[in-house]
């Protein structure tokens, strides 16, 4: 069982080094290095003494290890676009962005299981016909239409919720929230809605399908055969059992709101770091994009690293396997 | 207590309707279990063995229903109850067991729970009690240290001992019926015997009745009284297990045993019978073994043949219609 | 289906030249694919929505009522004019109407139709010969190129494909100079996309080439002295037609929705080529100010292009390959 963790936390971390890699790549070798760590108002001798002290003509292995050293110190350099250091401005935007992606996680995996499991066992059910051929169509949605008709209808014509921006926000222990005032929190809505609805019916669909497959199984059958009623069936036995793929792949889907947080956020103008990516992307500020790759990128390894280790403590036969005979 | 057989099928259809027309995976099958009989219902696969099995407790899998005949339980009819009444019929009055304990129980649920789950489910008893009775079901059915192995995972049992836990399962609220399809197929062979004996025990020693389907014919030989034989949905023999083992009457149960090999018959080549069971879509007119039938004539491939009896058995075959044919089988059968 | 393979349909005459054209016609409408056709309306709706965007796509010159990319032809007057009504100034009549500039949105909805299929269909392309190619290579030839390749496709499938293609426009965008931006955009985007989507092709090739590999018919193609290239192309590649086109399906379906996205969010085509994504961008401008015709139509028309290339997908995947999920 230990060997497994550490095995996997060894996976993670050479994920993390690929990943960072890229970014070092795009931070050395796209535009001017020296820039990137001064910003463009920087004079010569400051030039100067930078690649001094940097060591640029160093090998390359030897430049990658101090650019990790660095944005472990949160040293990613300086943004052409509005000239502060890097790792500044992406703190102060992280909040939003996280707050943004725990509420329509939330959203999606809540209403994402309850839909599934409903549509599972109201298989041939009028309404569980309707939520899936609605489904269909919410997949085939783009996340940025979806933002667009939420502003329309409730915004613009009904007036009820704001149409962009992040509303008032509360100060706990020095993080900006706005799920904490009421005027965040309607803001919150409609990006929140936006970005976990397409999550929904991913995860809605999947509970639907693995919960079908179980109740196909053996133990459903044998179950049934010993005269269990349908909700110790159907809770007692199927949901369990759906959900340990479940978890797999919705934990995957989580990272994906991060990223699709970019559009939601643009929809919206959430000033997270979405939107800040967007903005590099089109200012073509690598020390942002290259700050945000390495971020984002250790967002997603922790999650997955997280998800495994969930799956593991869920499954009995995982742990008995493992600690039997290793791999798999 | 009364004679009444404690199964009792008639003429039951099963049918699914598909998109290339309705399937009759059960057709016209009737027999009867009495209490503390084991009746062997043996057939190759697709012949309808496991279907009759789920029609009796119910659990035809959609769009399959049964369109015709009757199903009495110790003269109850119980094909025409409603879900809810059939349930509590499931696991109380008539126990299954499947093919492979490896996939019968539930992973993730300690054996344990699953067993006072089914208790409490069918007998008013607490929580306690019934974890008292489960630990008396498992030691029972033969599980060393059953007390502590309750608390174990389905994974942590060997094949066999898995079965043990099913049959634990499936007796744990004393039903009058035993429905074993299969249930030493996926064994390995040295625990096969253990658990037919096992099961040929617990079922003598609570006088319950056993359906037990198989296409082994040496578990049949072994632990049956009776045995009924399926080709495509149709019974096409069934008598005392000694009989028809011994004198089968029906082309294909003379086939079905020529291809077994018997432990007390001699050294004769096993033969083949030529041919496939016919596909559910395409069954011949008449009798359904007419195209593999070396003795077929006449009607055989224009009308259905009835069960008759012959000897101790009852045989559905022309061959054995007084009218219809010369002496020469008549002959053979009295000789 | 036969236009997706190309190379893989040629070099077979000596087979197919035996059968009948009448006779392939006829297993054609008996095959269980025409059949589960004809009996899913859906499929067939999907099917004619598709071809009828396709068609509007490529006769866009001829359809398009107005020229809406020609400075010359546009009149300011015309600006803003509701769909289905004459404009009040110039008495112009525009079935969908006109957006800020005077533009007809008819004609800038087929004119990006075409810039949206183009790019998705140019970088499914791509992305399918990538992805062919690296599969091919890391199924067939093995050893550590294979455990190359596929960390590097294990890595990119951590990430979601619609931040993959950003982050290489991004890239892309810096390497190209300035001046050539715009020019290349189009390109950019077509590239961004294709390199983030060619995973599941490579997956699903190297698995089914492992598979083949070991059949004898490939052992006895190698022993009769073909090439590895040739085996691969000719003996291996069919075989994994079918399910090369499932996901090609539902890649197009991925690919539009990406280009429509980027260039709503502005990274992807520019304003002088406008795909739907950009119109719509455009059109949400003026949400506010109630000229929902500009925000609608192209909306509508991306919809049903996404919608109905995701049901052709779906319904292809339970026709041909109904174990891929």
């Amino acid at each position: 069982m230990l060997a497994f963790i550490i095995r996997r936390i060894g996976q993670a971390l050479l994920v993390l080094l690929a990943v960072g890699f890229v970014s070092f790549a795009m931070f050395k070798f796209m535009g001017d290095p020296l820039e990137n760590l001064l910003g463009q108002e920087a004079t010569l001798a400051d030039r100067a003494e930078l690649e001094e002290r940097l060591g640029l003509n160093d090998p390359i292995p030897v430049q990658y290890m101090q650019y990790l050293a660095r944005a472990m110190d949160g040293n990613f350099g300086v943004s052409y676009r509005v000239g502060l250091p890097v790792g500044e401005v992406i703190l102060s935007r992280l909040p939003a962005t996280l707050e943004l992606a725990a509420l329509s996680g939330f959203l999606a995996i809540f209403f994402g299981i309850i839909f599934g499991i409903y549509t599972a066992i109201r298989r041939d059910g009028f309404i569980a016909q309707t939520i899936m051929t609605t489904s269909l169509i919410g997949v085939s949605l783009p996340t940025f239409l979806i933002g667009v008709f939420l502003i329309w209808a409730f915004a613009v014509n009904l007036g009820w919720l704001p149409s962009f921006g992040r509303g008032q926000t509360a100060s706990v222990f020095g993080v900006e929230l706005a799920i904490l005032t009421w005027s965040g929190f309607k803001s919150m809505i409609l990006p929140a809605v936006t970005l976990g609805l397409y999550q929904m019916t991913l995860i809605m669909r999947l509970v639907r399908s693995e919960m079908l497959e179980v109740l196909r199984s053996d133990y459903i059958r044998f179950a049934r055969a010993r005269g269990l009623g349908d909700r110790a069936i159907h809770f007692g036995h199927a949901l369990k059992n759906t959900l340990v793929p479940v978890i797999t792949i919705t934990g995957l889907q989580l990272g994906s709101i991060i990223a699709f947080a970019i559009i939601t956020e643009t929809v919206f103008q959430w000033p997270g770091v979405g939107l800040l990516f967007i903005n590099a992307v089109n200012f073509v500020d690598i020390p942002v994009m290259s700050a945000y790759l390495l971020l984002v990128g250790a967002i997603f390894v922790t999650i997955n690293l997280i998800v495994d280790l969930l799956y593991f403590v869920i499954d009995p036969r995982l742990q008995a396997d493992r600690a039997g005979g290793g791999g798999h | 207590m009364s004679t009444l057989p404690v199964l009792s099928i008639s003429d039951l259809i099963v049918e699914f309707p598909t998109r290339r027309g309705v399937l009759r995976p059960v057709d016209r099958v009737g027999f009867d279990i009495a209490r503390g009989e084991i009746l062997g219902v043996v057939g190759e696969s697709g012949a309808g063995k496991s279907m009759c099995g789920s029609a009796i407790v119910g659990l035809i899998d959609r769009p399959g229903r049964i369109t015709g005949g009757e199903i009495r339980l110790s003269g109850e009819r119980i094909d025409t109850l409603s879900q809810e009444k059939m349930r509590r019929i499931r696991g109380k009055r008539i126990g299954m067991v499947f093919q492979d304990p490896l996939t019968s129980l539930n992973p993730l649920m300690r054996v344990g729970d699953q067993i006072v789950e089914t208790i409490r489910t069918h007998l008013p008893v607490s929580e306690h009690e019934a974890r008292r009775r489960a630990v008396a079901a498992l030691e029972e059915v033969g599980i060393p240290a059953a007390s502590t192995r309750i608390d174990s995972y389905p994974h942590q049992f060997s094949g066999g001992m898995r079965q043990r836990v099913v049959i634990a399962l499936a007796l744990a609220a004393e039903p009058e019926l035993i429905i074993a399809d299969e249930p030493t197929t996926a064994l390995d062979v040295s625990v096969q015997a253990q658990i037919m004996a096992l099961l040929k025990r617990l079922c003598r020693d609570r006088g319950t009745a056993v359906m037990l389907i198989t296409h082994d014919m040496g578990v049949i030989a072994e632990s049956t009284d009776r045995v009924a034989v399926l080709y495509a949905g149709r019974l096409a023999e069934i008598g005392p297990t000694r009989d028809v083992l011994s004198s089968p009457r029906h082309p294909y149960t003379i086939g079905l045993m020529a291809s077994t090999p018997s432990p007390t018959g001699g050294a004769d080549r096993l033969s083949q019978i030529p041919g496939a069971m016919p596909n559910l879509r395409a069954i011949p007119p008449g009798c359904a073994f007419n195209p593999r039938c070396t003795k077929a004539f006449g009607p055989c491939t224009s009308e259905l043949p009835v069960l008759k009896p012959v000897g101790r058995n009852e045989v559905a075959c022309w061959l054995f219609d007084d009218a219809l044919t010369g002496n020469p089988n008549k002959a053979e059968e009295n000789a | 289906m036969a236009d997706t393979q190309p190379k893989g349909a040629a070099p077979r005459p000596v087979f197919s030249g035996a059968v009948s054209p009448k006779s392939r016609l006829q297993r054609w409408a008996d095959s269980d694919i025409w059949y589960s056709f004809k009996r899913s309306p859906v499929t067939i709706v999907a099917t004619t929505v598709f071809f009828m965007l396709i068609a509007g796509a490529l006769l866009a010159p001829l359809l398009s009522p107005y020229t809406p990319f020609d400075p010359g032809s546009l009149n300011l007057m015309n600006g803003f004019t509701e769909p289905m009504a004459a404009n009040a100034f110039t008495g112009d009549y525009f079935l969908l109407g006109t957006d800020d500039q005077g533009r007809d949105v008819l004609s800038t909805i087929l004119f990006g139709l075409r810039i949206s299929l183009f790019v998705g269909i140019t970088a499914v392309l791509f992305a399918m010969t990538l992805g062919i190619t690296l599969g091919l290579i890391a199924g067939y030839i093995g050893g550590w190129l294979d455990g190359l390749i596929m960390r590097i496709a294990d890595i990119q499938l951590t990430f979601p494909s619609i931040m993959v293609a950003m982050l290489l426009y991004g890239i892309g965008k810096g390497l190209i100079p300035p001046a050539l931006r715009d020019e290349m955009a189009i390109w950019v985007l077509i590239v961004s996309i294709g390199l983030s989507e060619w995973v599941q092709f490579a997956r699903t090739v190297r698995g089914a080439t492992l598979v083949e590999r070991e059949k004898e018919y490939v052992q006895a193609a190698h022993l009769i002295g073909l090439s590895k290239w040739s085996i691969m192309l000719r003996h291996i590649l069919p075989n994994v037609a079918g399910p090369i086109l499932v996901i090609a399906t539902i890649s197009l379906a991925l690919a539009i929705i990406a280009e429509a996205t980027l260039s709503f969010l502005g990274v992807g085509a520019p304003k002088t080529q406008p795909s739907l994504g950009t119109l719509i961008n455009v059109g949400r401008q003026f949400i506010l100010s109630g000229e929902w015709w500009i925000l609608l139509f192209p909306s509508l028309t991306l919809l049903a292009l996404a919608l109905s290339v995701n049901l052709l997908g779906d319904w292809l995947r339970d026709v041909l390959n109904p174990k891929l999920r």
